[in-house]
């Protein structure tokens, strides 16, 4: 058990150098990891947020939204389905269809029982569309008839695709809006079935984050109604197919009443820009795409010398008068910005609209200098537990003690290695997770220590104590790091940013120390027993 | 160079003597901090119950009293504020914990606690000038909260439940009854501390007790691992002095391994920082519990449970055709 062929002291060193090779970048500043050499990575470990200063947000989409939008136009294109087309009569209800949220379930009362049937086809053709695109294997809904009644409900999956989409969509904004460069120092990822987290280093002000993110993004311009007063729609009563709007509050108190249907919407705005006034001030400058372009032109043709409402998220932020046609297909946004809300505005309406709302569930924050000290502190920790358990281990142990306190090193240094190569991120738990593993890495040279000591009391040789005691030692270090291992998975498991950090540390810890607590310190106390051939050892 | 041994060679101590008295002592302890936890209860964190947590920062040391009237008048309700040292050195720090807020009419349960952030951020800019800064702040709402309770538990629960198996696979369900009763009795016993001194339970916390668990059935597994193998060995020898004499043999190990684990936490507990305290606190207190029940609590329970003694026959299950 002693010896070691050529090939296994080489494996062990490879392994070893490796460890090296991959823990060396972070020793380094990122001007000498750059100019190193090819074959040294440049892979390095990643500093949680906790330990770099940042801001983490956890969002929650909410997909319900999305669903009961996609019902509510399903529920007018139903009834519209309803009226004479052709030479298809009209299918009289008995009252509007209603829609059960809970239940995602639209249902129509037919008045007259023989049409029915007519009725069903023309729900079930209409529910058809875009069951192929969906790559469903099935209807997104289905439709079930029960006398007069029809009820119409989304399945399952189709809601369930649906969220999903909503997520994927709101991670490619939030990115557009937060990461506008794609410098991808911001992590955006979903969690679970409808949570995103937002991780940006550096930044500790989620406030600013938050003010970009939770905007819906919503821009659309309306035909501006001068015949009703403000007056009138803050008393609350507008004539249907009209709607008010506050300013914003850049641009002062008051409301504008408009057409409800918007002229032109955001999802027809190609390109959006923050640039300087020409006056003195800020302006945003927009295109058009060709559609855009098209409605624009004929809207501002018609209503020249009107007003038209230019809405983000329910809020006016310019209402222009039309002086004359706009054909160009593009168009500027002038009024009293600050340099800030312009090239948030534009960044705004570039990302175009979020499909759902995100609500912000929690956050956590930490600043640069925080975090700078709680890397200190760390290493300290790290440093004077280290120091301290390897002088415990030589004072007990002597000669042995020193290869334990080796296979220690190599230990750390594996660690260090295996969390660069893989990526992972070191949070201040996962030092806590370093510093603990270091107390408990010499367990096993522990166990296989003191197991000689008991051999050589027991009158045996040297080598065949040493031999018999790594032998021996073997069942009690499997099992006891089997299970800090098992604790560690479940750890991981339980989730959250920082725990996650302290288990991934555990768990890398805990195979590293077998590796160099069984493997590495068998191969010293062998070459020196082997070598030198003492009569008797110190332990 | 005579060579450090904190424990003689060739003890024998008889621990299973001392059963009854350590039976009495961890049944008061368990009691005792069931009760603990029923009426005092734990003082849960911000990860678990939701609201806010802001650490403050200024040039200038920050009087504790005028903090809590500010925080107070805002009527946010239960606020505790806390006195911690400050990083850069000079100047002062504390941390503020608002309770979770209630959703209301103008704000929904999560965006209430975003609301109680902004105002005791504007509370205490006014209080303490434009030099104050926030280097940490934490906002957990409702939904986030009740599902880290959940997870928190499962998270316990199936751990045991994991050591249970991994023990019964490898040794005998007598070995796992015994040193699950042992984890159980840790873990209870950690959560009665945190009831007693009503340090913030967070979820660093529970990763804490995970790794208790972790720790406590390694050293359990140590002595057990022993046990086996001297009832090998000594197939005629009444099972008490065995299970002394493989506690005896593995003590020296146990020690030693507990106080190089110590040394590690201790130096974490010390230098570690703030935010690492009530995590290492927890592991230190672990430690020490989990290297007592290993010994006074799982060998012993392997006298009531028995054991198989011979374990020289193959596995029935091999035996049949």
């Amino acid at each position: 058990m002693l010896q070691f062929n050529r090939w296994q002291v080489g494996g062990v060193a490879l392994l070893l150098f490796f460890g090296a090779l991959f823990a060396f970048p972070n020793f380094l500043s990122e001007e000498q990891a750059a100019s190193m050499p090819g074959f040294v990575p440049q892979t390095r470990v990643n500093l949680g947020l906790d330990l770099r200063g940042g801001s983490y947000l956890l969002l929650k989409v909410e997909t319900d939204e999305v669903i009961d939008n996609r019902m509510a136009g399903l529920r007018r294109e139903l009834q519209r389905e309803m009226r004479p087309r052709g030479d298809r009569p009209r299918i009289a209800l008995q009252s509007l269809p209603t829609y059960n949220q809970e239940t995602t379930t639209i249902t129509l009362r037919v008045r007259d029982a023989s049409q029915v049937e007519d009725a069903a086809d023309r729900v079930r053709d209409l529910t058809r569309e875009g069951a192929l695109s969906l790559g469903l294997g099935g209807r997104p809904y289905t439709v079930s008839v029960d006398g007069a009644r029809i009820d119409v409900a989304m399945t399952p999956e189709a809601q369930r695709y649906y969220g999903d989409e909503a997520v994927k969509d709101s991670i490619e904004v939030v990115r557009r809006r937060i990461d506008p460069v794609g410098n991808k120092e911001v992590a955006i990822q979903p969690q679970g079935a409808d949570r995103i987290i937002v991780q940006a280093p550096g930044d500790n002000d989620p406030e600013r984050l938050k003010a970009l993110i939770n905007r819906t993004g919503q821009l659309n311009f309306h035909h501006v109604d001068t015949s009703i007063s403000p007056q009138d729609a803050e008393t609350g009563v507008l004539p249907p197919g009209r709607v008010s709007f506050p300013y914003a509050e850049y641009e002062g108190a008051g409301s504008l009443v408009v057409h409800e249907e918007p002229e032109v919407t955001g999802d027809m705005v190609e390109n959006a820009s923050a640039e300087p006034n020409p006056d003195g001030g800020f302006q945003i400058s927009f295109q058009f795409d060709g559609r855009g372009a098209r409605r624009f032109a004929d809207f501002t043709r018609e209503n020249v010398g009107e007003l038209f409402a230019i809405v983000l998220d329910g809020e006016i932020i310019s209402a222009p008068r039309i002086q004359s046609p706009i054909t160009g297909g593009s168009g500027r946004i002038t009024g009293q910005f600050t340099p800030e809300e312009v090239s948030r505005t534009a960044t705004l309406i570039r990302s175009g609209a979020l499909p759902a709302t995100l609500t912000t569930i929690e956050q956590r924050s930490v600043g640069a200098e925080l975090g700078a000290d709680s890397v200190r502190a760390g290493a300290i920790a790290l440093i004077v537990g280290f120091v301290g358990v390897i002088i415990y281990m030589v004072v007990s142990y002597g000669r042995f003690g020193v290869y334990a306190d080796l296979a220690l090193l190599a230990n750390v240094v594996l660690i260090a290695g295996a969390l660069s190569l893989f990526g992972s991120t070191l949070t201040l738990p996962g030092i806590a997770g370093i510093v603990l593993t270091i107390g408990m890495a010499v367990d096993a040279n522990v166990l296989i220590f003191e197991r000689i000591r008991e051999e050589i009391a027991g009158g045996k040789a040297p080598i065949v104590a040493v031999e018999t005691g790594y032998k021996k030692a073997w069942s009690a270090i499997l099992d006891a790091n089997v299970t800090t291992f098992l604790a560690a998975m479940i750890m991981f498991q339980l989730g959250a940013g920082p725990v996650r950090g302290f288990a991934v540390t555990l768990a890398i810890g805990v195979v590293t120390s077998v590796f160099t607590a069984f493997v590495l310190t068998r191969l010293l106390a062998g070459s020196y027993l082997l070598g030198s051939r003492p009569k008797a050892i110190a332990l | 160079m005579a060579l450090l041994k904190l424990v003689p060679e060739n003890t024998s101590i008889p621990f299973t003597s001392m059963r009854l008295v350590a039976a009495v002592a961890s049944a008061a302890l368990v009691v005792a901090s069931i009760a603990a936890v029923a009426t005092l209860g734990l003082n849960f964190g911000v990860d678990f119950r939701g609201g806010v947590t802001l650490e403050v920062s200024d040039d200038a040391p920050i009087d504790l009293g005028e903090v809590r009237r500010a925080v107070g008048a805002l009527g946010l309700g239960e606020a505790k504020v806390q006195e911690i040292a400050d990083s850069s050195g000079e100047g002062g720090g504390v941390v503020v914990f608002i309770e979770q807020q209630e959703a209301s009419e103008e704000a929904d349960g999560e965006a209430a606690q975003f609301a109680a952030l902004t105002k005791v951020k504007a509370a205490l800019t006014d209080l303490l000038g434009d030099g104050v800064d926030f280097p940490r702040e934490e906002v957990v709402g409702p939904t986030v909260s009740g599902e880290l309770i959940q997870k928190g538990v499962i998270a316990v629960v199936l751990a045991i439940g994991m050591m249970l198996a991994y023990i019964w696979l490898r040794f005998e369900w007598q070995f796992s009854i015994g040193a699950i009763i042992a984890l159980v009795h840790d873990v209870i016993i950690t959560l009665g501390m945190f009831a007693v001194t009503q340090l913030d339970f967070t979820l660093a916390i529970i990763a804490a007790i995970l790794t208790i668990v972790g720790y406590s059935m390694n050293d359990t597994v140590v002595v057990y691992d022993r046990v086996r193998e001297n009832l090998r060995k000594y197939k005629k020898k009444e099972l008490q002095a065995l299970v002394d004499l493989s506690i005896n043999e593995t003590l020296s190990r146990t020690v030693m391994t507990s106080l190089t684990t110590l040394i590690a936490l201790l130096s974490l507990y010390l230098l570690g920082g703030e935010v690492l305290r009530g995590f290492t606190f927890a592991m230190i207190w672990g430690v020490l519990i989990g290297t007592y029940s290993s010994v006074f609590v799982a060998a012993p329970l392997l006298l009531v449970t028995g054991v198989k003694r011979d374990w020289s026959t193959a596995a029935p299950v091999a035996a049949t055709p």
